[in-house]
């Protein structure tokens, strides 16, 4: 398997597709290194030549946030909020949606999986 | 989606002409005030403001993190103190 920035190895696909296992580069991205460095995007991954790989590497390393630097870039931007205490900050630190979801149902994304609440049903059993 | 560039950042003007004034006056008071819709301008870091919840005033110190956001952002209009206990919560709402 060949292997690109380190230590990402994308499997026996198509070059764009490839490209694509890579963290921070999507379909449009997998296309632009394709077209900058002229690599045909149909080519398998496996049968990409040294040169051509170290030019992908090189390319993204100098035009992209990828991989470690993007995930520590996300990190720091959800830490700055958490820090300085806005709302968005205080959602963060709760685990609760940031964009103003509701939260009376559904929300199992940020909130994990459902706890059930004893007598939350008798509750409404009584109205 | 965002706010058009060419408008500029959106700041109550009842608030900016209380900022100039404690600028002019050297006042390092906290600014009260109810415009929580204002944009946090890089000028005003380092100053108090107490921005208004709803009920209360939050006293808000401006950070160079915070320009950019509103003042809203940082006075919550919520409060959760949990939900009630299951069981007495029954009780005391049941009709005997």
């Amino acid at each position: 398997m060949p292997r690109v920035i380190g230590v990402e190895i994308p499997g026996n696909k198509r070059t764009v597709v490839s490209l694509r296992y890579l963290y921070g580069v999507g379909d449009t991205r997998a296309q632009e290194i394709c077209r900058a460095l002229s690599i045909n995007p149909e080519k398998r991954a496996k049968d990409l030549t040294d040169e051509e790989l170290g030019a992908i590497g090189a390319y993204v390393e100098r035009n992209l946030v990828a991989e470690g630097a993007l995930r520590r870039q996300i990190a720091q931007n959800i830490n700055r909020l958490r820090e300085i205490g806005c709302y968005r900050g205080l959602r963060h630190r709760r685990g609760l949606p940031v964009r103003g979801q509701r939260t009376r149902t559904n929300a199992r994304t940020r909130k994990g999986p459902r706890k059930t609440v004893a007598g939350k049903k008798s509750v409404k059993a009584m109205k | 989606m965002g706010r058009s560039v060419r408008k500029g950042p959106w700041i109550d003007p009842r608030l900016q002409r209380k900022v100039d004034k404690a600028r002019r006056a050297n006042n390092r008071l906290p600014i009260q005030t109810w415009a929580r819709a204002s944009t946090i301008l890089p000028e005003y870091v380092g100053m108090t403001f107490l921005v208004h919840n709803g009920r209360q005033f939050a006293k808000v110190l401006v950070t160079e993190d915070m320009v950019g956001h509103k003042l809203g952002e940082f006075a919550p209009t919520r409060i959760f103190r949990g939900h009630t206990k299951a069981k007495t919560a029954l009780e005391g709402a049941a009709p005997a």
